[in-house]
């Protein structure tokens, strides 16, 4: 009996260590706050320094009339009246809401047709689903400097094309003119952009059972009634979810515009970001540019809270 | 009036043969069953019928049209699937009213027909429910239903039942059966379970690998097995196999083999002739073995070791050794046996099966 008890105790102490015999760290952690404080800590740290503090000093900057080398004083809504009175600032509002509207609403379409053509079987799949991901892989500026490239006045290889297809008979000056200024910036953004509604549409897609469509199919349900009924309402929440994130993001959209236009000509593609750029680096007014820079949020908080309650609504659905 | 036919109806797939020569004539307002063991291809067949699969050779035929090239709307089907597949962000009754309205009935008429399904199926407190609030049997009436308010040509059924627990399995298949004598809807319903087949189908068709073992109604399937696949699925518990020598003596023949040697019973003597001197496979059911008493022939019996004794309240199973073999024996639930206590065992002489060895078909 005495070795069987000795047998079974020396397996109970391999499962079990007690508390005292347990490192110090680890006991420190068995606290369900402190642990949860120790994994928030460096997303914290990250957030404060990046986010947070640059958004609170630039509130601070704000409301002084700082410039380059000039310490500022305090004066109060001035560099907002200011804007609010500054006719280039209304082109660059407009440009933006153009620019993520008629952007927003191509980058749709074409993903979700894309994400609708992956979801099918057919060969050489995983190659193009790869390829599609090129223009979102390469860095921003640098795929907008072959665009560039591409649109330029003398060397276009766009116009090239489209003149020796008989489409167009005369040099379309891409950059140039105000309006096809506004067009290539959005065809480049739309560019880089279709990738990443395609991959997350398709991920979407893929998480509705195929059932549906055939369960749908036996209901009578032709091809475009199936996507009507079945895959559309059951893609919202995602799409809902992808377009936020997309919106955000052209709507303080820069990189792109700044290195194809600069904003010209005659502002023709200013938007948010890169006016605030021109006034507050180019200029050295930073004060300004910082105001015109806070007026961003406001609408993006408006445009936020509105998806996130249509979200939560067809969540619940 | 629904007839539904197959011909040579053949699936490949890249490296599956999934379905061969499967050759199917249903009647009109008949329920047929496809039973068989998992990846024997009932899905794809049913599939093929449904216009969900293509057909890499041979014909489906609805009512003597062929179907082959028809889209599934046009077959005038319906079918319940097995995950139910109900839209999950419709309500009941939309899930019900989809059908009908994708083929433009109106509005009365939907309503009308979405109530006398609820009706029939129990579910009227539930139309205006989403399915994720529904339980699995609840689902699986509302994917009843959205079938029913079509007035189909025919119902598909592909396991319909198997993802429910066993007691409201067996309240369902009553149903199923009761639902069928009312509508009298000509059915093909899938599933890998032989009490289902047996206790739904006005015939059974038994598949395997891919082809056809046996069509036959559930009795047929059961006294008559074409092979010794159709022996061994059908039945529960299954049919014992013993290897047996075919010996003949004065006339007669005997099966024998170690610790068993019976008589051929005479209506089967001369179909086991040509296989004196040969091997094969002996089969019989367990309920057709019974505790031999003072009355039982002595050259239908043979002694065994009991082995394990199951207890199942109306029936007791014995697992006996026969020389080195074990066989099941049904029993009454009143015999009182030990385990390893020898007894005597008596086979019923109508039922004894035998099957070639070669081509496992029934002699
Ligand atoms: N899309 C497919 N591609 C390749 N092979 C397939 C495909 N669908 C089915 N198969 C193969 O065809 C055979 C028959 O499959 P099927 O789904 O018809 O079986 P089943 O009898 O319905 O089985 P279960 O009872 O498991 O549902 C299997 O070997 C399966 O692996
Ligand atoms: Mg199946």
């Amino acid at each position: 009996m005495a070795t069987v008890g000795s047998v079974a105790s020396v397996a109970f102490k391999q499962q079990y260590i007690p508390a005292a015999k347990r490192g110090p760290i680890t006991r420190l952690l068995e606290d369900e706050r402190r642990l949860a404080f120790c994994l928030m800590l460096p997303t914290v740290v990250l957030l404060g320094l990046f986010i947070a503090y640059p958004f609170f000093n630039g509130i601070l900057l704000a409301v002084t009339d700082t410039r380059v080398g000039v310490p500022g004083h305090f004066v109060g809504m001035d560099n907002f009246v200011k804007i609010w009175n500054d006719d280039i600032f209304h082109v660059a509002v407009w440009n933006t809401c153009l620019y993520t509207f008629v952007t927003t609403v191509f980058k749709l379409a074409l993903g979700l047709s894309l994400a609708l053509l992956l979801n099918r079987h057919f060969r050489g799949k995983a190659f193009i689903r790869a390829f599609i991901l090129l223009p979102f892989i390469i860095p921003t500026v640098l795929s907008t400097f072959a665009w560039k490239w591409m649109f330029d006045p003398t060397f276009s290889v766009l116009n090239w094309m489209l003149f020796h297809a008989g489409i167009i008979h005369t040099r379309i000056n891409w950059l140039g003119d105000p309006v096809m200024a506004m067009v290539s910036v959005i065809i480049v953004n739309v560019w880089r952009g279709v990738p990443f509604y395609a991959i997350s549409l398709l991920a979407g897609l893929q998480t509705i059972s195929p059932e549906l469509h055939e369960a749908a199919a036996i209901d009578g349900a032709r091809a475009w009634a199936r996507f009507r009924h079945v895959t559309w309402p059951l893609l919202l929440p995602v799409t809902l979810v992808i377009v936020l994130f997309s919106v955000i993001q052209t709507f303080a959209d820069f990189q792109l515009v700044y290195v194809l236009t600069g904003g010209g000509p005659a502002n023709a593609t200013q938007l948010f970001a890169t006016y605030a750029y021109q006034l507050g680096i180019g200029t050295g007014l930073l004060s300004q540019g910082a105001a015109i820079s806070l007026a961003i949020f406001p609408i993006l908080l408006l445009v936020v809270i509105v998806q996130l309650v249509y979200i939560r609504r067809t969540e619940t659905l | 009036m629904a007839r539904v036919a197959m011909r040579s109806l053949n699936k490949k797939y890249d490296e599956v043969h999934a379905v061969i020569d499967v050759n199917l004539n249903i009647h009109d307002q008949e329920f047929v069953v496809l039973v068989g063991p998992s990846g024997c291809g009932k899905t794809t067949t049913l599939r093929m019928v449904a216009g969900l699969e293509s057909i890499t050779s041979g014909q489906v035929s609805i009512d003597e049209k062929v179907v082959n090239e028809l889209p599934p709307m046009d077959r005038d089907i319906a079918m319940v699937f097995q995950n139910y597949a109900l839209y999950p962000h419709m309500s009941v009754y939309d899930n019900m009213a989809f059908g009908l309205k994708m083929r433009k009935f109106d509005k009365p008429e939907i309503d009308k027909r979405v109530k006398v399904a609820a009706d029939i199926l129990g579910i009227q407190e539930l139309l205006k429910r989403k399915p994720r609030q529904l339980s699995g049997g609840q689902r699986q009436r509302v994917a009843l239903g959205r079938a029913i308010v079509r007035h189909p040509q025919v119902f598909l059924f592909d396991e319909p039942l198997s993802n429910l627990d066993a007691k409201l399995r067996v309240q369902m298949r009553v149903e199923l059966k009761k639902l069928h004598e009312r509508l009298g809807t000509t059915a093909i319903y899938v599933t890998h379970d032989q009490v289902e087949a047996m206790t739904l189908g006005d015939r059974v068709v038994v598949m395997r690998d891919g082809r056809v073992q046996q069509v036959g109604d559930p009795m047929e399937l059961y006294n008559q097995p074409a092979n010794r696949f159709v022996a061994g699925f059908i039945g529960s518990p299954a049919m014992n196999f013993a290897q047996v020598r075919i010996a003949a003596e004065n006339g007669s023949l005997w099966a024998e083999s170690e610790g068993l040697r019976i008589k051929v019973p005479a209506p089967i003597t001369p179909r086991l002739g040509r296989y004196a001197g040969m091997e094969a496979t002996l089969g019989v059911r367990p309920e057709d073995l019974r505790i031999a008493g003072a009355g039982d022939a002595k050259d239908l019996g043979f002694d065994v070791a009991i082995e394990v004794i199951e207890r199942l309240g109306s029936e007791i199973l014995l697992d006996v050794a026969v020389g080195s073999a074990t066989m099941v024996a049904s029993v009454e639930p009143t015999v009182t046996a030990r385990v390893h206590e020898r007894l005597r065992l008596a086979i019923n002489p109508d039922r004894v099966h035998f099957f070639d060895n070669k081509t496992e078909a029934a002699i």
